[in-house]
């Protein structure tokens, strides 16, 4: 299998290559699904000066809130940064730049940057300060706007379960942005909390084919609830 | 009276029809879920990623990965999937979502809303409220008719920065369902108990008063 065989032994040998400027694309939605090894193994490698692609920045101390608090992030492409008052205090003293993308474009924008379309039209944020110096353009009389695609030099992805081969079976909703950040990594990490041999899974099953990944390694972290919301019996 | 946040929502649930996939946004939209007619069947859509969200789990179904829009854990009902966030925004995008229903901070006789930003406050962002506004096309805005200070919600044009343009046409407050055409309110329906004079005095946009009004039924 050699050539397929995308499994390595560590965090560190996960995310050789990271370098200080670099663009990383995160999955995850809130606490759920993210890659918070991965993220470890950022804050520990003391990566500088990153631009990270993610729906949302973590909360102070957990998910990408991690590298917030020790000052690696330079600039964030995210929809929603509630939850995190490192977030807040950076952005409103100007140490961080943001750019807030609807969060369907962003997803779209990932999407459509794997798939090797660099930019589309969509109606969201239309006639909104989102539209501001886009191309505007009508088809069939509504109003779109030009939305240019992302890339990262790296993606982090939390999985389930993931082969040697690198597919990747998410769990529940824990899915969210992982598919979308897969597809649009130079280099694609996947951290897997099951790493199974190849052969083991059912091919229809597979949610992120194998040739969107290029490494993958055990997770280990727990996993944290953001709002635990509950039914009384 | 005004309506409480609790008939808001049983208002807007008698717009529920029989097969509808509808997104409810956060606050009193949520309420809602509560009020789905026992006859129908409707399956709720989140957009992180699921289509058939149930109610909050019980301890011991509770699931890190099981969570909604709102990052709060959920169950998923007989019949859901779960998909990326880009499949969940092509649903909306696409028109595939029968209904929504969200919250604003204002809507203008344009259509206009305003809902993600009040300048000088904390940016928090837009999640996914620009692109339900943009992408459906039977949508109920839910909030107060005024705001704290008493002043009106419905405005001739927004003063706050746009979540959407020209894509709101119903509104039901506390105090009256409204629609929107041709650059006005066109007044539809009052809370019990509350004149079309109290609806006029707090709609500072256009307001139309047809012949046929009704006032709201609640049992």
């Amino acid at each position: 299998m050699s050539g397929f065989n995308k499994v390595v032994d560590s965090f560190e040998a996960a995310l050789e290559g990271v370098e200080d400027g670099m663009t990383l694309v995160s999955g995850g939605f809130g606490l759920c699904g993210i890659p918070q090894d991965l993220i470890n193994e950022i804050a520990r490698r003391g990566t500088k000066n990153l631009t990270v692609v993610s729906n949302n920045c973590g909360v102070d101390e957990w998910g990408l809130g991690v590298l917030l608090v020790n000052k690696q992030v330079a600039k964030a492409i995210s929809s929603y940064v509630g939850e995190n008052k490192e977030f807040e205090r950076q952005y409103l003293e100007g140490e961080l730049e943001l750019t807030l993308t609807p969060q369907g474009t962003l997803a779209e924008k990932l999407r459509a940057g794997g798939a090797g379309i660099p930019a589309f039209y969509t109606a969201t944020g239309y006639g909104t300060v989102v539209a501001e110096g886009k191309d505007v353009r009508a088809f069939n009389g509504k109003k779109y706007i030009l939305e240019e695609s992302i890339t990262g030099d790296f993606a982090l992805v939390h999985a389930k379960i993931a082969d040697h081969y690198g597919n990747c079976i998410y769990n529940a909703t824990a899915q969210n942005f992982n598919p979308c950040a897969a597809m649009a990594g130079k280099i694609t990490v996947v951290e897997a909390e099951e790493i199974v041999a190849p052969g083991e899974l059912d091919p229809s099953q597979i949610h992120t084919p194998g040739i969107y990944v290029q490494r993958v390694v055990q997770s280990k972290a727990e996993k944290r609830i953001e709002f635990r919301t509950i039914t009384e019996v | 009276m005004p309506l409480t946040r609790e008939q808001m929502a049983e208002r807007v649930a008698r717009e529920l029809q029989d097969g509808y996939y509808v997104n409810l946004g956060i606050g009193i939209p949520t309420l809602v879920a509560n009020y789905i007619p026992d006859d129908i069947e409707v399956m709720l859509h989140s957009e992180n990623g699921l289509l058939g969200m149930g109610p909050f789990p019980t301890e011991d179904q509770v699931d890190p990965d099981m969570v909604n829009a709102g990052k709060q854990t959920v169950t998923a009902t007989t019949g859901a999937s779960i998909f990326s966030s880009a499949d969940a925004f092509a649903m909306i995008r696409g028109g595939h979502v029968d209904f929504t229903v969200l919250g604003a901070f204002e809507v203008d006789t344009q259509g206009n809303i305003a809902s993600w930003m009040i300048p000088g406050k904390l940016v928090k962002g837009m999640g996914g409220a620009m692109d339900l506004v943009a992408g459906a096309d039977n949508i109920i805005v839910i909030m107060t008719h005024a705001d704290k200070h008493g002043n009106s919600k419905l405005l001739g044009e927004c003063t706050l920065p746009l979540t959407g343009a020209g894509c709101i046409s119903k509104v039901l407050t506390d105090l009256a369902y409204m629609e929107i055409a041709d650059g006005a309110f066109i007044l539809k329906e009052t809370a019990p108990g509350v004149s079309i004079e109290d609806v006029q005095e707090k709609t500072a946009g256009k307001l139309i008063v047809p012949n046929d009004v009704v006032e709201m039924v609640f049992d």
